[in-house]
C-alpha cells in the first residue's frame, strides 16, 4: 500500500484512451452498425446557384436494394435547423432547409436523400436521381453587392458593428496612417475521419437514438427533441469515438436530421457515412474574410485607433452558429495591445459556396493575421523595429483585469491575468532572437531569402455558463467520473482521470470517465472553444472533493479520527498520523453505503456525488509564435525552417497532452498559410473536393515546433487555475508565417493574402502584387 | 448487375471465406464482411492512409485494391499486431510517446511504420521520414509519431 | 465514393488476357495492373469500365532484365523494384533517384511502371522518363504484336495510341553509356504530389564539350516530351553556368503549358526555366 501522495495534476502521465485506439478496437461512427439498418446516400446539387424545376426519383426507386427516396416534399414537418443560441428572428430566413427547398445555393446542397441496402447501391441509386435546375448566377465575392437570397431577403442578412471610442478623431490628429487590404483564404478543419451519423428508433422504448454525435450531445439532443416533437428522455445521443472534431464536427447538420427522420419513420436503423468528396464540399467550411482595415498611430507609435471593415464570407446559408465567428472576430481583434479607439463593421455576406462556421481559435486565427500584419506596417511606416512597437503597445500586467465594452460569444471581453511583454520575452530568448537576426543576415548576404516574423495574441477558453459531473466509487473501488462533456481525441479522458484522481486521493487508472453520453447525464456542454478541461475540469474536481467529503465522514466514524486527519492515498483511506496504521479502502466504504445495508444511518446510499462549477467569465490565455522562413524566389516555394510557440496555459494539467494540442494546432495553422484553400470558379464550381486538390501538410512539410508553455499566470476565475490550450497552436501561424516571408524577401507588407502559394508569391516578387 | 466471386481472405492468420461482389475494395470487406473494422477508410482515394493494410507482407493502401485481387493473400492488419495482450513495440512505443490524439490514422500508421521496417530494418532514418510522410494526421502535427517510429524502430532492430 | 459496378475476370496467360480484351475492350473494358491511378478514378465514378481485366496473375509479365543494351520491364514490375538500381551504370542510378519521387511508398508497392505509361498522366515521372530516354513500347492484341516509340505512344493528357484491345506488356529503356550524366529536378507543393514541372536531363561530356543531350520536361504540358530546342541549345557547348541558361531559356519558351484556376501558364514557363537549369547544374561535371 502506497503512502506517499503522488501529484498527479501536472504529471504527463500516458492517456487513457490510447489503449483500444492502438489494437484496433476503436469505435467511430463507421464501425457502428445495426441488424436491418439501411444506408443512406444524399444526392446533392451540381448547381451553385438555381431554381429547381423537378425531381425525378423514379428510376431511382425501381434499382433493387433501394427501400426509399425522399425530397423535401416528403418531410414537410421537419423544421429547418435552427441556430445553437436559440431563436434569432432577423436570421431565419437564412436558415437552411433539411433538403433543398425550391432553390439551391451551393454546390453539394443536399436536395434528395436515398435509403437502401448497402453504400454501393445507394450510390448507384443516388445517381440515378434526375434533378433538373434552371441555373443562376453565382455570388462568389463577399465584398460584391449583395444579391437576392429570396424574395425580400438579399445576401446580406445584417451587419455587425462593435467598438469604441471616437475612431474618426484619432484618424484627425494621427501622426501616421497605415491602410491595408487582407485576405484569409477559405479553409477548414477536415479531419481525418469523415462525418457520420447512424440513428435508431428503439420502437420498444419509443426512444429515438443518434450515434456518432460529437462535441455538443446535449444541445444537439435537444435541438433534436424539439425537432421532432419529442420529449427529451425520448431523444438520446451517443459519442463512441471521434476522428478528430476541430469545430466542424458536431454541430448539427441536415445529414444528422434526416437519419433521425428516416429512422422515426421507417423504424429502422439509419446509417450515413460521409465520403471525403462530399465532405470537402459539404462540411463546415471557415476563415474567409476579407478585412480593409486601418490604423492610427501618434508620433511614439502608440495605436490611437484601429478601424476596420470586414466582409464575412459565410457560404450559402447561416448555420447553427449563426453570426457567433463574425461577432467574434469583431470582438477579438485588438488582441493583447491598448488601443485608444476601435471600429469594427462587418458585413455578413452570403454566397453561394459551402456554409461556414467555426473552426478552431474561429475569428482568432483570422484578426490575428490581420492585426499583426497592420502592426508590422505600421513599424514599417515609423521606421520602427516590429518589436519595439509591439512592446509600445502591449498592455501590461497591471493593466489587468483589462475590460473593453467589446462583445465575445455573449460576454463583454476581460482579459483576467498576463504577462505579454513577459511571453514575448521567453519566445525571442528561445529563439535566440539576437543571434537569429545575426546568422539570418549573414545568410542573406550569401544570397539566401531568409527572415523570421512574430506574432502576439490573445486566445479565450473555458466558457461557461455551467458544468456538472458525477463521481462514484463502486465495491471494488473502481471510479467512474459521468460528465457530459465530449473527447474528439484530446485526451478529455485521461484530463478528467487526473483531475479526479488527485482531489479523491486514487491511481487515475483506476478512474473511467464517460462522456457523450445524454443518457448518462441530464445536462452536458460538450467540448470546445477550449472548455472542456477548464469547465467539465473544474466540475469533476468539485464532485471529486465532495465524494472525499463523504468518503473522509464515513472513515472517520470507523477509524475514529476527525475527517481533517484524514487523507487518502491510492484508494485507502489512512490516518494522517498513523499512515501504516489501520485504513480503509474506498470500496469497502462504497460497500457500507450500500442501501442494503442496515448500518447506513441516515446516510444517502452510495459513494457518489455530483459537483457544479460555474464560471462567471470565460478566460483569456495568449501566447507569441515566432517563425523563420526560407523563400526560395525561383519557385516561391516556401521552407519554414523553425517555429516557437510561447503559450501561457496557467496551469497544465496533463504538459504532453498540451504540447500535443499546440503542435496539432501548429500543423493546421501552418495549412492555412501555405497550403490549404477552397478554391471556387466563378460559376460557384468548388475546385478542392479531393485530397490531391485539397493539401493537408505532411510530415515532411513541418518543421519541428519549439513549445515554450508556461504556467506563470494561473487564473483566479477557477478552483484549478487553469485556462484552456485547444486552440493556443493554431492561431497565430498564419500571421507569423506571413510577416518571415516579407522579411525573408526584403519586401516588408507584401503578404496580403493567404494561403501563400507558390505562384502568388512569384508573382510578388516579379512585382505583379497578390495573383 | 452485381459480379459475385468466392474468395478467401487470410487476416491475421484466420481465414475468412466470402462471397462479395467484385467491386467491393478490400478495405470495406475487410471492415464489413470480415468484422475487422479497426483499418479506417479516410479518404477512398488513395491519398490519406488510413486505411493502409500489409498484403502478403507489403504495405498497401486497401482503398485502392478491390478484394477479389487479394483472395489467397495473407494480410494484416492493426487487430493482428499485439501477441495476445503484449503489445507489439511500435504500439507500445506510439502510447509511450503520445504519437496518437484521435487515433484515427493510427492503424495506417502502425501497419505502415511495420511493414516498411520488416522488409528494410535498415532503412535509413531521412528514407523512415520519407515513408511516414505517406500517411496523413490531422491531430498530431506528426512530431510524437516520427518519435515513436523511430523509438519501435530501435527496439526491433535490436530483437 | 464506391466505384459502379463491373464484371471481374483474372486471366493466366498473356494470350488469355489479349484475348479478353479483344472480346471486351469494346464494350469498355479496361486492363488493371497496379491499380493506384485506376481505382481513384473509379471511386470518383470518372471511370467506370463494364469490365477489368486483371493482369497481376499473368505468368511472364514481372520479368524486369537486361536484355543486350535494354532493359526490358514487363507490364507487372512494381515502382518498388526500381527502389535499389536494376543495373549498374547511370541507367539504374537514375530509375533509383526518379522512383522516389512517385507518390508514397505504399503506392509504390503495387503501381507498375508499364501502367503508369498507359495510363498517361502528364505529371508522371516514368512517362517522362520513357520520353526523355526514347524509350520502346511493345503491344500486344489478338492481332499481333507492335513496338511503339515514346514519343508516338504518348498523345494528350490519359491519352495513349493504344488501341482499346491493346496490352502494354513490355516498356524498354536503352542502357545508358557509362559516362552519362543525369539529373532529375521536380516541384511540387508537398512531397509526393504531382509536379507542376519537372524536367529529366541527360548527357555526355566529350573533350569538354556537351554531346547528346537529353532535355525532357513533364507535368507542363499535355505530355511528357523531350524539347528539342533546349537540346540544340546546349549540345556542342561548354557545359557551363551561361549554356544551361540557354538551354533553360529555350525549353521555357518551348512551352504551351496548361493552365487551370490554380497554376497560370507563366507559372509554369517559368518553373521550367528554373527546373532544367538546376537540373543542368546538377548533372555538371
Amino acid at each position: 500500500m502506497a503512502t506517499e501522495k503522488t501529484t498527479i495534476i501536472g504529471k504527463s502521465v500516458l492517456r487513457l484512451e490510447d489503449p483500444p485506439l492502438v489494437t484496433g478496437r476503436g469505435r467511430f461512427a463507421g464501425d457502428i452498425s445495426f441488424p436491418h439498418q439501411l444506408h443512406m446516400r444524399v444526392v446533392r446539387s451540381s448547381y451553385a446557384h438555381g431554381r429547381i424545376r423537378s425531381i425525378d426519383t423514379a428510376a431511382a426507386r425501381a434499382l433493387p436494394g433501394v427501400f426509399e427516396v425522399w425530397t423535401a416534399a416528403d418531410i414537410p414537418e421537419v423544421p429547418p435547423i435552427d441556430f445553437r443560441e436559440g431563436r434569432i428572428e432577423k436570421l431565419e430566413p437564412f436558415r437552411q432547409p433539411v433538403l433543398a427547398q425550391g432553390m439551391v445555393r451551393y454546390v453539394g446542397e443536399p436536395v434528395a436523400v436515398v435509403f437502401a441496402d448497402d453504400a454501393y447501391v445507394a450510390e448507384d441509386a443516388a445517381e440515378l436521381v434526375n434533378i433538373d435546375i434552371d441555373d443562376l448566377p453565382a455570388i462568389t465575392d463577399a465584398a460584391a453587392p449583395p444579391g437576392e437570397f429570396s424574395p425580400g431577403h438579399n445576401t446580406e442578412p445584417t451587419v455587425l458593428d462593435q467598438g469604441y471610442g471616437d475612431v474618426e478623431a484619432a484618424f484627425r490628429v494621427a501622426k501616421s496612417v497605415v491602410e491595408l487590404d487582407l485576405s484569409i483564404g477559405r479553409h477548414s478543419g477536415v479531419p481525418l475521419e469523415t462525418r457520420g451519423a447512424i440513428a435508431r428508433y428503439d420502437a420498444s422504448r419509443d426512444v429515438l437514438e443518434l450515434h456518432g454525435a460529437a462535441k455538443v450531445p446535449h444541445r444537439n439532443r435537444e435541438a433534436l427533441a424539439r425537432m421532432f416533437g419529442r420529449s427529451l428522455n425520448a431523444v438520446h445521443v451517443f459519442e463512441s469515438h471521434v476522428g478528430g472534431g476541430f469545430g466542424v464536427r458536431g454541430e448539427l447538420y441536415p445529414e444528422d436530421v434526416l437519419v433521425c427522420a428516416a429512422a422515426l419513420r421507417f423504424e429502422r436503423p439509419i446509417k450515413w457515412i460521409e465520403d471525403r468528396h462530399e465532405h470537402l464540399m459539404t462540411c463546415n467550411h471557415s476563415r474567409q474574410q476579407r478585412h480593409k482595415v486601418r490604423a492610427a498611430v501618434d508620433a511614439e507609435g502608440r495605436l490611437l485607433a484601429i478601424d476596420d471593415v470586414i466582409y464575412h464570407d459565410q457560404g450559402a446559408y447561416v448555420r447553427t452558429h449563426a453570426t457567433r465567428v463574425a461577432m467574434m472576430t469583431c470582438g477579438i481583434l485588438p488582441g493583447p495591445y491598448r488601443i485608444g479607439a476601435y471600429r469594427a463593421v462587418c458585413h455578413y455576406r452570403l454566397t453561394n459556396k459551402t456554409p461556414a462556421a467555426t473552426y478552431r481559435a474561429p475569428g482568432r486565427y483570422e484578426t490575428t493575421f490581420v492585426r499583426e500584419r497592420l502592426m508590422d506596417a505600421v513599424a514599417e511606416k515609423l521606421g520602427m523595429d516590429r518589436l519595439e512597437l509591439r512592446r509600445r503597445n502591449l498592455l501590461k500586467t497591471e493593466d489587468l483585469p483589462y475590460a473593453l465594452p467589446l462583445e465575445v460569444l455573449g460576454e463583454e471581453v476581460e482579459y483576467d491575468t498576463g504577462d505579454y511583454a513577459g511571453l514575448l520575452d521567453k519566445a525571442l530568448e528561445r529563439i535566440k532572437w539576437t543571434e537569429l537576426q545575426v546568422e539570418l543576415k549573414r545568410r542573406r548576404a550569401a544570397g539566401e531569402a531568409v527572415g523570421a516574423g512574430v506574432a502576439v495574441f490573445i486566445e479565450k477558453s473555458g466558457l461557461g455558463p455551467f458544468d456538472g459531473a458525477r463521481v462514484t466509487v463502486d465495491p471494488n473501488g473502481a471510479v467512474e467520473v459521468i460528465t457530459g462533456g465530449a473527447s474528439v481525441g484530446q485526451g478529455f479522458e485521461t484530463a478528467m482521470a487526473q483531475i479526479c484522481a488527485e482531489a479523491l486521493g486514487v491511481d487515475y487508472r483506476r478512474v473511467r470517465v464517460t462522456h457523450g453520453r445524454t443518457d448518462r447525464i441530464e445536462y452536458g456542454i460538450g467540448a470546445h472553444a477550449s472548455r472542456a478541461t477548464v469547465m467539465t475540469g473544474n466540475a469533476t474536481h468539485a464532485a471529486a472533493l465532495n465524494v472525499r467529503a463523504k468518503a473522509l465522514d464515513l472513515a472517520g466514524e470507523l477509524l475514529q479520527a476527525p475527517a481533517e486527519g484524514l487523507d487518502i492515498v491510492d484508494g485507502q483511506v489512512i490516518r494522517k498520523d498513523a499512515p501504516q496504521g489501520p485504513s480503509i479502502s474506498l470500496g469497502e466504504l462504497s460497500t457500507r453505503l450500500s442501501p442494503t445495508r442496515k448500518d447506513i444511518k441516515g446516510r444517502d446510499p452510495g459513494l457518489a456525488a455530483d459537483g457544479w462549477f460555474h464560471a462567471e467569465h470565460q478566460v483569456y490565455p495568449y501566447g507569441v509564435h515566432i517563425a523563420v522562413a526560407r523563400v526560395d524566389r525561383d519557385t516561391g516555394g516556401v521552407r519554414i525552417e523553425r517555429f516557437v510557440i510561447a503559450y501561457d496555459i496557467g496551469r497544465a494539467i496533463n504538459p504532453k497532452l498540451v504540447e500535443g494540442q499546440i503542435v496539432g494546432g501548429f500543423a493546421q495553422g501552418f495549412g492555412g498559410a501555405l497550403l490549404e484553400e477552397f478554391v471556387y470558379d466563378e460559376r460557384g464550381q468548388p475546385q478542392s473536393v479531393t485530397f490531391a486538390d485539397y493539401l493537408l501538410p505532411t510530415v515532411r512539410e513541418l518543421p519541428e515546433v519549439d513549445v515554450v508553455l508556461r504556467e506563470d499566470y494561473t487564473t483566479p476565475r477557477n478552483p484549478l487555475g487553469i485556462k484552456g490550450a485547444g486552440e493556443a497552436g493554431v492561431t497565430g501561424v498564419g500571421a507569423a508565417i506571413a510577416a518571415a516571408i516579407d522579411d525573408a524577401i526584403g519586401m516588408p507588407g507584401a503578404v496580403t493574402r493567404l494561403p501563400v502559394t507558390p505562384q502568388r508569391l512569384k508573382q510578388i516578387l516579379k512585382g505583379k502584387g497578390q495573383a | 448487375m452485381t459480379d459475385r466471386h468466392g474468395i478467401t481472405l487470410t487476416i491475421n492468420g484466420r481465414r475468412y471465406s466470402r462471397n462479395i461482389d467484385a467491386r467491393r475494395t478490400l478495405a470495406d470487406v475487410i471492415r464489413d464482411d470480415c468484422g475487422q473494422t479497426g483499418t479506417h477508410v479516410g479518404c477512398e482515394h488513395g491519398v490519406c492512409g488510413a486505411c493502409t493494410v500489409l498484403v502478403d507482407g507489403a504495405p498497401v493502401r486497401a482503398c485502392l485494391m478491390f478484394a477479389v485481387q487479394a483472395d489467397g493473400c495473407e494480410i494484416r492488419t492493426v487487430e493482428g499486431l499485439a501477441n495476445g495482450k503484449e503489445l507489439h513495440p511500435m504500439q507500445r512505443a506510439f502510447v509511450e510517446n503520445f504519437a496518437l490524439q484521435c487515433g484515427f490514422c493510427t492503424p495506417g500508421f502502425l501497419m505502415l511504420a511495420v511493414g516498411v521496417l520488416e522488409r528494410e530494418p535498415d532503412i535509413s532514418d531521412e528514407a523512415l521520414l520519407d515513408v511516414l510522410s505517406s500517411n496523413l494526421c490531422r491531430c498530431t502535427g506528426y512530431a510524437n509519431i516520427v518519435k515513436a517510429v523511430r523509438a519501435a524502430a530501435k527496439e526491433m532492430r535490436a530483437r | 465514393m464506391k466505384p459502379a459496378s463491373f464484371q471481374y475476370h483474372r486471366p493466366k496467360t498473356v494470350d488469355e488476357a489479349v484475348a479478353l480484351l479483344a472480346k471486351l475492350a469494346p464494350e469498355d473494358g479496361r486492363v488493371l495492373a497496379g491499380g493506384q491511378s485506376l481505382v481513384p478514378t473509379m471511386a470518383f465514378r470518372l471511370a467506370r469500365p463494364a469490365h477489368l481485366v486483371d493482369i497481376n496473375g499473368v505468368a511472364g509479365l514481372d520479368r524486369l532484365a537486361v536484355d543486350s543494351d535494354t532493359l526490358s520491364i514487363g507490364a507487372c514490375v512494381r515502382h518498388a523494384a526500381f527502389h535499389r538500381p536494376v543495373t549498374d551504370g547511370p541507367l539504374g542510378r537514375l530509375l533509383a533517384e526518379v522512383v522516389h519521387h512517385i507518390a508514397h511508398y505504399p503506392i509504390r508497392m503495387r503501381g507498375t511502371f508499364c501502367g503508369s505509361l498507359a495510363h498517361a498522366d502528364p505529371a508522371s515521372e516514368w512517362c517522362l522518363v520513357a520520353a526523355t530516354l526514347d524509350a520502346t513500347l511493345t503491344a500486344k492484341s489478338a492481332r499481333g504484336v507492335r513496338s511503339i516509340a515514346a514519343e508516338d505512344f504518348l498523345a494528350g493528357v490519359m491519352t495513349t495510341t493504344l488501341e482499346p484491345d491493346e496490352l502494354l506488356i513490355e516498356a524498354r529503356l536503352p542502357v545508358l553509356p557509362a559516362d552519362t550524366r543525369f539529373a532529375f529536378q521536380e516541384f511540387n507543393r508537398r512531397a509526393g504530389d504531382f509536379a507542376l514541372a519537372m524536367t529529366l536531363v541527360t548527357y555526355q561530356v566529350d573533350r569538354g564539350r556537351v554531346t547528346n543531350a537529353h532535355i525532357g520536361v513533364g507535368g507542363a504540358e499535355d505530355r511528357p516530351r523531350r524539347i528539342a530546342a533546349a537540346e540544340q541549345a546546349l549540345n556542342d557547348r561548354a557545359p557551363d553556368a551561361a549554356a544551361f541558361a540557354a538551354a533553360a531559356d529555350a525549353a521555357a519558351a518551348a512551352m504551351d503549358p496548361m493552365e487551370d484556376i490554380n497554376t497560370s501558364a507563366e507559372y509554369r514557363r517559368d518553373l521550367v526555366r528554373t527546373l532544367v537549369r538546376r537540373a543542368l547544374e546538377q548533372a555538371a561535371p
